[in-house]
């Protein structure tokens, strides 16, 4: 979904809000639906991060690459990955995006450019950073973006993939969601203070920038020309965005009684909605209350539909076990595409 | 005096008594001290023995396995904990190179007592990055030691034995495990390395098993005593050193062999079992010995794949039936599609 220069504010807003809507809607009838014990894989909600992948997806389309962790769905969905392929692979049907082998956290959608999601903390970091790579030896004019959490850098292979990233200036965009926790550890147990990932990523030579996670309005501004400097082909980019993660690290409940982080700490968060955020910012630009309702209704259709188809495929049969884990006869060589044609002269 | 306590509650024991007789043992890991503390076995640690004894790590798990060989070497006795097997591997090079080599490669000068506890997940979608059973891998590399307890008393001896080596030890935990009660016995004491336990006497058919998979065996060998097959449970508890000897004279007496593993079949435990009994005498055998594991896949997610993925009792009992002459229906091993074997058991509710 592509910016036209001449859209105001307030429509780009209300699209952008729209696209927030869905997200909440779809993970909410998630965590609703979770306790009948249907959808058999860990589930790691981004409810209350919603304005990252909106933010920054509203500027790429599906030529442009998109990886992630464990905590995916909004990253997939704001992507374009498809709502019925995602709910039928997290209930383990035959119609999944990823056939049933994968789950929530394998989410896949070549056709929009979402390369893979997979759980290991780090690990989709470099394959961002070498779908670019790709992308500028075959000469195409993609970016490719890699979403993690700020646990993730603490892993050696970030660091080796900015360095790579920026030895190469590869179009490629580091994108941190810096909700400070990784499952119950606090960012204090796991970084130094006064030292941001935005620090750490500016130490490898990338253009940098961070902010508000939770204002969509903010995120889309630092994206827009994050993105247009990597498209310039002026080299990598990374954001860090402040936001919070409101459920349990994996599954469908509020987990503040656990005591890893204070109700208190939950209620601030909580009222620093990416959601009612933009709300509020329409409704101040004189968007209309029957204009919100219809927006917040609207996703309402969509998701019961790919529910219900989710639930009723059918599950993968016996044969599907052994299937896959081979790939067919490799194809020739295509002759079209220039193999040696980056880095450009 | 013993008395029941559940796997994660005797491995809990244990680290308890490690850290209070040695101050050089410490414990580290993603999670260690928070609320859930690694499924219960380190809850409360931190509160007993303080922050500089029991803390959590940076998502760090290469370089923290270096800090952990560092700090061995300057005289301490870390314990790290991975919450899966297949986080800690983004740490094989540390482990493999470094953990594993260090003592031969400097002609014995230095020593790295070191355990990496790794759990083994299961069930519930884990699917095929939190699933993998890689013990065999590492039982691969000489220089390791690889111990697998399946019972509560076990896992408290054999962590507490591991603890006290002086060489790297790769400590894995079944995730089925840790709710399993069993008699434990109270105060410190040791399970020996390389010493399998025979769970079960038998005398028609050897079942050979690790971790979880003895709890299967066991099932298969109650399913078989109404036959008249009476079979003998061998839990190996460590894969290396590997106890041939108990094996060997177990199939000395029953003639016939099942090797019953977690990990995929092909280079697997089962193969060098097999291997083991045929290079002592090649006689032993009255008939072809059998593998059961899942099949040479990763791990699926869907719960119906799954259901097809792992070997469960009934399966160890249709490989004894063959070696006896005796067919087994393959509808009797297909699960019902609406079979619930992705959980422990039924008070189950996701996620893990
Ligand atoms: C290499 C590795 N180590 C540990 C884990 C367990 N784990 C799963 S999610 C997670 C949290 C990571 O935190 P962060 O990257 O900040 O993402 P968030 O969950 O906050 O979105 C951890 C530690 C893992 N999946 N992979
Ligand atoms: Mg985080």
């Amino acid at each position: 979904m592509n910016l036209t220069m001449s859209e105001s504010e307030p429509a780009l807003l209300l699209r952008l809000y729209r696209e927030l809507v869905r997200l909440r809607v779809v993970e909410e009838r998630i965590a609703e639906l979770y306790p009948e014990q249907d959808m058999r894989c860990p589930v790691h909600l981004s409810i209350g991060q919603e304005a990252v992948p909106v933010g920054v997806c509203a500027h790429l389309g599906p030529a442009d690459y998109a990886l992630s962790g464990h905590r995916s769905h909004g990253h997939y969905l704001a992507k374009g990955g498809d709502l019925r392929a995602m709910l039928a692979e997290i209930y383990g049907r035959a119609t999944g995006c990823s056939r049933g082998k994968g789950g929530s956290m394998h989410l896949v959608d070549l056709e929009a450019g979402f390369l893979g999601a997979t759980p290991i903390v780090g690990s989709t970091i470099p394959i961002a950073v070498g779908a670019a790579l790709g992308a500028a030896m075959r000469g195409e004019p993609r970016l490719s973006v890699a979403f993690f959490g700020e646990g993730a850098t603490e892993e050696g292979v970030f660091h080796e993939s900015l360095n790579f990233a920026t030895l190469k200036r590869l179009p490629v965009l580091f994108v941190c969601e810096n909700n400070l926790y990784s499952v119950y550890s606090p960012l204090e147990v796991r970084q130094p203070p006064g030292r941001s990932v935005r620090d750490l990523a500016a130490g490898h030579g990338l253009a940098t920038a961070s902010g508000d996670g939770n204002d969509v309005l903010a995120v889309y501004r630092l994206a827009g020309e994050a993105i247009a400097r990597i498209r310039r082909g002026e080299g990598p980019a990374l954001l860090e965005f402040a936001t919070y993660r409101w459920r349990e690290h994996c599954g469908p409940n509020y987990d503040n009684q656990l005591g890893y982080r204070t109700e208190a700490e939950f209620r601030q968060w909580q009222a620093r909605c990416p959601l009612s955020r933009a709300r509020a910012a329409l409704e101040a630009a004189g968007v209309s209350a029957a204009e919100l309702e219809a927006a917040e209704l609207a996703p309402r259709a969509e998701v019961d539909a790919a529910v219900a188809y989710a639930k009723a495929s059918p599950y993968p049969n016996a044969a599907d076990l052994a299937s896959d884990l081979y790939a067919a006869a490799a194809p020739a060589p295509n002759p079209e595409l220039p193999p040696h044609s980056w880095p450009a002269p | 005096m013993a008395r029941p306590l559940t796997y994660s509650q005797a491995l809990n024991e244990a680290l308890a008594l490690a850290l209070e007789r040695d101050p050089a043992v410490y414990l580290m890991g993603l999670g260690v001290p928070d609320p859930k503390g690694i499924f219960g076995t380190t809850l409360g640690l931190a509160q007993r023995f303080g922050a500089a004894r029991v803390f959590d790590m940076p998502c760090s798990e290469n370089a923290m396995t270096g800090v952990a060989i560092g700090s061995a070497l300057a005289g301490l006795r870390p314990v790290m904990t991975h919450q899966r097997i297949d986080f800690a591997l983004l740490a094989v090079e540390q482990i493999v190179n470094q953990a594993a080599k260090w003592h031969y490669m400097f002609g014995g000068r230095m020593r790295v007592p070191l355990v990496i506890r790794m759990l083994i997940g299961r069930g519930w979608g884990q699917g095929p990055q939190h699933a993998q059973c890689l013990h065999a891998w590492f039982a691969h590399v000489p220089g390791l030691k690889v111990v697998l307890p399946a019972t509560p008393s076990d896992a408290k001896g054999l962590l507490l034995a591991s603890v006290a080596d002086n060489n790297p030890i790769v400590f894995l935990e079944h995730r089925w495990l840790h709710n399993v009660s069993g008699d434990v016995p109270e105060g410190y004491y040791t399970v020996p390395l390389g010493r399998a336990r025979v769970a079960r006497p038998g005398k028609d058919v050897t079942l050979v098993a690790t971790s979880y998979m003895t709890l299967e065996a066991l099932r298969a060998a109650e399913l078989l005593a109404p036959l008249a097959i009476e079979a003998e449970v061998i839990d190996l508890r460590t894969i290396s050193p590997l106890d041939t000897a108990t094996i060997v004279q177990s199939v000395r007496r029953t003639g016939r062999l099942v090797v019953a593993d977690l990990g995929t079949r092909s280079f697997g435990i089962g193969g060098e079992i097999v291997a083991r009994v045929a290079e002592t005498d090649p006689t032993l055998l009255k008939s072809p010995p059998a593998r059961v594991s899942p099949p040479d896949l990763p791990t699926p997610t869907s719960p119906v794949l799954a259901n097809l993925y792992y070997p469960r009792a009934i399966h160890l009992v249709a490989a004894v039936r063959r070696q006896l002459g005796l067919p087994t229906d393959p509808a009797d091993l297909t699960p019902a599609p609406t079979a619930r074997l992705d959980v422990p058991d039924p008070s189950f509710a996701g996620p893990f």
